[in-house]
């Protein structure tokens, strides 16, 4: 039996098969094994050095220092050590923290979290698009704010944040920002030279390195300060302790390295890709973009196929992996939170779904995918009263429903 | 999510899709649920003078689950009085299908569309 056609990149990636070869090398008993915090033998070493050339290909492929990174176990710890770090770290001079209700909830829990711990925070709306705009970033600023923390590219829908202007503004208010760029590294480009961030998370498994390693960027002009969440035995400059696993940085690093090779090409590959999906699915009526279809990552297209449901819909794409929007499908009644505060009713965001395609994606795959889905959301069509509804000309904001 | 063999076939192969003229007198129709929640469920009844259903028909916006439900009740209310058909319990139907916990709603949901059906029929004869 083949395997369904992999479309959903945006929770995670396949390892590319050149990172799992220098993976692999680090395990075996005639491999680079060693524990790199071992200062008294070759093996130590030689892993230390496979840590630090890691460390120098993340680094290379952001422009910073490679002093500046700091190995964690991925994205949601570098989320967690950033936030919650650097709340604890600046305390003294206030405790007021910005974020965007469409954060990662490695994000959000994070700030609720500091609201237990008595922080107040500012969630911001997002416009329709998924953008948080710099200016409600400046009018949410108090005399007590000491971070503010954005994501660089939403994970569901794609949409691209303008993280160099938020950056001119919190730099000019000393106040530091963090930013979540889980879905953004190696999809576009990132320059901290440029970039006024301060802290930065990365995740390993998004951009085809292992799953378990993540990185967290803290810059050193201006010095960012934060206080450890991990304690044991100083690593990482004494900000994250526990031993480093060799294998998943040089995963990562190579990663990081092959991103920066190839990124540029493909983007292209993976925005024709998308233009492919939505073009296939334009025909159909009554289908629509969450996000925007311009401002957001190649490879993340998010589509409301109106009065089908998502789960129904997720059953008539049987050859295909993707995620849905709808409630149905996770444990919580409610649908994503994201597509709510960018304004869909609920009905729209049940409806949705994430395609996220990626490097080993082909024109054939989507072919199946563009057949499937039409006749899968024609089929469901047949079956809607609410699509009924809508061919009769009946506004469906006109009824009474029974909620239940 | 694992889906039963029975769901699935109801979701594959749906029974008695389609509208009936809900004008008509010897017609009931019921229409529950909310577009907000996921899910919504029309079904109707087409009764015979003896009040006997002779006919349904189903039409349902929502999860794999919901489908097969309401898929599910078409075919046992014909044939059925009326309180016979009012008397089907959205655990029987929930049991039938091998509903998990979280799908409960989609039984119970089937069972509140029958009840409107039939309430929705005497309505008109009165």
């Amino acid at each position: 039996m083949s395997r369904p056609v992999y479309l959903d990149y945006a929770a995670t990636t396949p390892v590319d098969p050149r990172v799992a070869k220098k993976m692999i090398a680090c395990l075996e008993p005639d491999g680079n094994f060693g524990n790199p915090a071992s200062r008294s033998h070759g093996y130590g070493w030689m892993a230390e050095e496979a840590v630090e050339t890691a460390r120098r290909q993340v680094a290379d492929f952001l422009n910073c220092d490679p002093r500046e990174i700091v190995w964690t176990s991925g994205a949601t710890e570098s989320d967690n050590l950033a936030i919650k770090g650097a709340a604890h770290f600046y305390h003294k001079k206030g405790k007021h923290i910005i974020t965007s209700k469409i954060e990662h909830k490695a994000v959000l829990d994070s700030c609720r979290q500091l609201e237990r711990e008595g922080y107040e925070v500012t969630y911001l709306d997002p416009d329709k698009t998924g953008v948080i705009s710099p200016e409600s970033v400046t009018e949410a600023i108090r005399e007590d704010t000491v971070l503010v923390s954005i994501m660089h590219v939403n994970n569901e829908v794609g949409t691209i944040n303008d993280i160099a202007a938020i950056g001119e503004i919190t730099r000019a208010k000393k106040i530091v920002f963090h930013v979540d760029a889980a879905q953004s590294a190696g999809k576009i480009p990132i320059d901290l030279d440029v970039l006024k961030v301060d802290l930065m998370s990365f995740s390993g498994h998004k951009i085809y390195g292992p799953k378990g390693i993540g990185a967290l960027f803290v810059r050193r002009k201006p010095r960012i300060r934060i206080e450890a969440q991990m304690h044991g035995g100083g690593h990482e400059r004494g900000m994250r302790s526990g031993t480093l696993a060799t294998h998943q940085i040089v995963g990562m690093g190579e990663a990081f390295r092959l991103a920066g090779e190839e990124m540029e090409k493909e983007s292209k590959k993976l925005s024709a890709l998308k233009q492919k999906l939505w073009d296939g699915f334009q025909s159909l009526e009554e289908v629509f973009v969450n996000g925007d279809l311009e401002n957001s990552v190649p490879g993340v297209l998010n589509v409301s196929f109106a009065y089908v449901e998502g789960e129904s819909l997720l059953m008539a794409l049987k050859d295909m992996a993707v995620s849905s929007g709808s409630a149905c499908t996770s444990a919580s009644l409610e649908p994503s939170y994201v597509l709510r505060a960018l304004g869909l009713n609920d009905e729209m965001a049940h409806s949705s779904i994430r395609f996220s395609v990626g490097r080993f994606t082909t024109e054939e795959e989507l072919d199946m995918v563009i057949t499937q889905v039409r006749h899968g959301v024609e089929k469901l069509r047949e079956l809607s009263p609410l699509w009924d509804m809508f061919k009769e000309g009946i506004d469906l904001d006109s009824v009474q429903w029974s909620a239940h | 999510m694992a889906y039963s063999e029975k769901v699935l076939d109801h979701y594959e192969n749906p029974r008695n899709v389609g509208a009936m003229d809900k004008t008509a007198n010897n017609v009931g129709t019921g229409m529950v649920g909310a577009p907000a929640c996921g899910d919504v469920m029309r079904l109707q009844i087409e009764v015979n003078e003896d009040g006997i259903i002779e006919d349904a028909k189903f039409k349902t916006y929502g999860c794999g689950s919901a489908i097969a439900s309401s898929s599910l009740v078409t075919e046992w209310v014909k044939g059925k009085t009326l309180d016979e058909a009012q008397q089907i319990k959205n655990s029987e139907i929930a049991e039938e299908l091998a509903l998990p916990p979280v799908k409960i709603h989609c039984s119970v949901l089937a069972e509140d569309a029958i009840k409107a059906a039939v309430d929705d029929y005497r309505k008109k004869s009165l």
